[in-house]
């Protein structure tokens, strides 16, 4: 496994690489360098601002070139300066991957807890009325325009309760509680809006563990209908699961861009859509290539999670192997 | 599905109903803090990088420009005594060390002015201020500035003389020349020019008090959401209000007033807040909670017209499409006519505005009449044509942005009544400003806004000398291609010719000119929506580029 695992994460370097180059390359290509939005913005701005600000800033290079001096200071430890918060683009990012981890964790969190029983309840008792109803709330979750649910949230919670923050993370030097005031309205937002999907996703894989002959076993043997469903058709219908959980681990850091701007919530997708839109190369850039990192360890890890979980498969030789040596 | 549906839009409005019923007038709290809601956030707070509006308003209330522009459109010192002038020998015509005509300007700074850290704010700064702004390397945004000035003379600890390079009438105002503390910023700068940007206290260390002196200065800072100011008690002016101002950051305008509804911020600034659809949705409301102002002010709505364009290029059709728009009727429907309809690039409330420009009210039978008798007739199709030339041309202006979108609708519709075939084709911001408008790429018109100061005069965008091209690497702001010798005439004489009937005369050239030719189609003065505490008091809107919080001292509650 760990020769596997080697493997795996050298071709995520390879990928890595070659997504730097590519979303740099596409960055460039997007009409107008900084200098050319400050002139948009600016009458009084002059040719000879422009010129001079564009040698002083390196625009006036070839992308390529400008590419292959961003990727050596890269080696070299050095990512460059956001050009949007002049500062350099770790400062920006580390706290922004820390918000958002914070808040996409917590979210995960809850809507796995709510929606693995929803899931198994609504499995248990199939086209029923609880069925249909569990259906009803995913799929309005799945439907409803997360900005839209971020501002009914507010409107019919915040305005009233006024305890509860419509936005913002507090002062720098919030307390614990403080934060987690805070924390409530985009939780709730990004729980309502994933619910739908895991809780869907839950229900089919406890139907399809229901079918199975050894559940079949299990009831004509006498056990209980609790036990059958927690103690057998959960186990293997939680399987699956875990890797769609894994999987999800590498949005944990790439940020929920809607939540996060409806709430005024320094995370890393409105970082990296803000530092795009204001073409702060050096900050999109490591941004996305931080979230496509960490998808990537997710890849590997709900592949290995695979091993671990299912003994019918293994990692034998550097490739994956099932029980039968296919 | 569409019962959950029913369910949610119920709950949408009871929530809306509810807000709706919490019909208490919005009251500021209290004289502790204020929290104002804005809707962008500064890239730095050094004053010399990156200008940007949110940065101006953040401040405005923790430093102050030398000169600036009161709400009254008028000139005026805030650091210095008095502006300088020919009468009384504080301007003075000289020849620059390059041989051409210069000028010599001096300033007084006022008595017992101090930083935040109580050191006094002396001519050391003002040259320390020079050289950081002269040295090229540094890469502040008003370069020019400082290259015209090729040297400053200290006279004593308050005065002192620039001697700038060219002889112009607007020297006067120094407004971008921004005051740097030397006694902190000297040895950053000293360790080199090129990386000064990113070493500068105000970025390393922004909360420190040396930093500022305005009434407030910056206490702590969360990047991207909040900018908490306090008190400044080395201070020398009126003391403010508030003990406490806090701007925070909240780029989506729905947000921003769910926050205002919810009682997170105070008030929203109508520098960086609203729309003016927005504010007068938000009004129909809430209005009864909030105080509402609109401010019409410098941001001057219009539409750029590419001149090669081979029907927009002749002057009858531009003038037959004007004539054959309703601007009044489009404030009124879409704006509650709260922006007044513009006819020449230069606002009604400017001192340079001539009331005796060419006028164009809504005459779609003139316009026909224009376009007949240049020869554009009216084709099989409804579509006037001359030459083989259709009168045709696309319409395009930054996607998204909800009220240029419904102007369009608007502007399409008139034309076409009077034969000409509009093609609305928007595009992203980033597009839309970054390639097709600054590369003259638009194959028509381009609908979008300047913001300029007072009495600005237009060079960049007027100036045939300031038309972009592939040659000049797409510098200049002509995106028209507007070339007019007269023009061009009027304000080179108005950079240079300061006699006060001459500034008069070329003033009015200027604007007569612009409402004959139209090389863009003039449209209506934005204006700013402030929403405020039914009990605020004290903040005047200026309508310029200057913000409304540099004179935050004067905001307070009513008792």
């Amino acid at each position: 496994m760990l020769t596997y695992a080697a493997t795996r994460l050298g071709e995520s370097l390879i990928v890595l690489l070659i997504m730097s180059f590519l979303v740099y390359g596409l960055i460039g290509l997007m009409p107008g360098d900084p200098i050319d939005l400050m002139i948009s913005a600016n009458p009084d701005f002059t040719a000879e601002d422009a010129k001079r600000l564009k040698a002083i800033y390196g625009l006036d290079q070839p992308l390529a070139l400008r590419y292959w001096h961003w990727l050596m200071g890269a080696l070299q430890g050095d990512f460059g300066y956001s050009r949007l918060y002049q500062q350099p683009v770790w400062d920006i990012l580390w706290p922004r991957l820390g918000w958002t981890t914070v808040l996409l964790g917590a979210s995960l969190m809850l809507t796995v807890a709510i929606a693995i029983p929803l899931g198994v309840l609504a499995a248990a008792k199939p086209y029923s009325a609880l069925d249909y109803g569990v259906n009803l709330i995913c799929f309005a979750g799945i439907s409803v325009p997360p900005f839209w649910l971020a501002l009914i949230v507010i409107l019919a919670i915040a305005v009233p309760f006024q305890a509860i923050p419509a936005g913002g993370m507090g002062a720098a030097d919030a307390d614990l509680w403080e934060r987690a005031r805070h924390l409530m309205l985009p939780v709730l937002t990004l729980t309502l809006a994933s619910i739908g999907g895991f809780t869907r996703f839950m229900r089919g894989a406890m139907l399809q563990a229901l079918r199975q002959d050894h559940i079949r076993t299990a009831r004509a043997k006498g056990l209980s209908r609790l036990r059958v469903l927690t103690g057998h058709a959960l186990r293997n219908a939680l399987l699956p699961m875990v890797t769609v959980v894994a999987l999800s681990f590498g949005t944990l850091f790439s940020g929920a861009l809607i939540t996060e701007t409806m709430f005024s919530w320094s995370g890393m997708g409105r970082t990296i859509y803000e530092a795009t839109l204001g073409n702060d190369f050096n900050l999109a850039l490591v941004g996305l290539l931080t979230a496509t990192g960490f998808t990537l360890v997710g890849n590997i890890i709900a592949d290995l999670l695979y091993a671990v979980l299912d003994p019918r498969i293994s990692y034998r030789d550097g490739g994956a192997q099932g029980e039968g040596g296919g | 599905m569409r019962s959950f549906s029913a369910a949610l839009a119920a709950l949408a409005l009871a929530a809306t109903a509810f807000s709706a019923s919490v019909t208490t007038p919005a009251i500021a709290a209290s004289s502790e803090r204020l929290v104002i809601g804005i809707s962008q956030y500064p890239s730095t707070l050094h004053p010399s990088f990156d200008s940007m509006l949110a940065k101006s308003y953040v401040a405005g209330m923790a430093r102050r420009p030398i000169t600036t522009y009161g709400a009254d459109w008028e000139l005026t010192c805030l650091l210095c005594l008095a502006l300088p002038t020919y009468a009384d020998g504080t301007a003075v015509d000289e020849v620059a060390e390059d041989g051409n005509p210069g000028l010599a300007v001096s300033y007084e700074l006022k008595d017992g002015m101090v930083w935040g850290d109580g050191t006094p704010i002396t001519t050391k700064d003002v040259a320390f201020t020079w050289q950081v702004g002269h040295e090229r390397e540094t890469g502040i945004d008003a370069y020019e500035l400082f290259r015209r000035i090729d040297r400053v003379v200290l006279h004593d600890d308050r005065r002192f003389t620039l001697h700038i390079n060219k002889r112009t009438c607007d020297f006067q105002g120094i407004g971008d020349f921004n005051l740097l503390p030397a006694h902190i910023e000297g040895p950053i700068f000293a360790q080199g020019a090129s990386d000064y940007k990113v070493r500068t206290a105000y970025q390393t260390d922004p909360t420190n008090p040396a930093l500022w002196f305005g009434p407030y200065r910056v206490a702590q800072v969360v990047t991207g959401q909040r900018i908490l100011l306090e008190r400044n008690p080395n201070w020398w002016g009126p003391a403010p209000y508030f003990d406490e101002i806090v701007v925070r950051t909240i780029e989506n305008t729905a947000a921003l007033t769910a926050n205002l509804l919810s009682g997170d911020i105070d008030m929203i600034a109508g520098e960086l807040g609203l729309a003016i659809d927005q504010a007068l949705a938000f009004e129909t409301r809430h209005g009864d909670r909030f105080q509402m102002i609109y401010n019409p002010g410098l941001i001057y709505e219009h539409l750029d017209v590419n001149l090669d364009h081979p029907a927009l290029g002749e002057r009858a059709v531009r003038q037959a499409l004007i004539q054959a728009i309703d601007r009044q009727a489009i404030s009124d429907q879409l704006f509650g006519g709260k922006q007044p309809v513009a006819n020449s690039n230069v606002n009604a409330l400017d001192s340079v505005y001539h009331d005796g420009v060419p006028t164009y009210s809504f005459d779609p039978q003139a316009a026909q009449t224009l376009l007949d008798e240049a020869g554009w007739r009216t084709g099989p199709d409804g579509v006037r044509a001359k030459d083989g030339q259709r009168l045709s041309f696309s319409l395009m202006t930054t996607a998204g942005n909800k009220s240029r979108e419904q102007v369009q609708q608007v502007l399409q519709a008139q034309w076409n009544a009077i034969g000409a075939d509009v093609a609305i084709k928007n595009e992203p911001p980033r597009v839309f400003f970054g390639q097709t408008v600054s590369q003259r790429g638009f194959d028509g018109l381009a609908l979008f806004a300047w913001l300029s100061a007072p009495e600005s005069i237009p060079r960049t965008t007027l100036h045939s000398d300031q038309i972009p091209t592939a040659e000049n690497s797409f510098t200049g702001q002509n995106y028209t291609g507007y070339a007019n010798a007269q023009m061009d005439r009027v304000i080179d004489d108005l950079e240079t010719d300061c006699a006060p009937e001459s500034q008069t005369q070329n003033w009015q050239a200027l604007q007569s000119l612009y409402a004959r030719d139209l090389p863009a189609i003039p449209l209506y003065f934005r204006a700013n929506s402030y929403i405020l505490p039914k009990n605020m008091r004290g903040l005047t809107p200026t309508g310029h580029q200057y913000p409304s919080t540099l004179w935050v001292e004067e905001w307070r509650l009513a008792e």
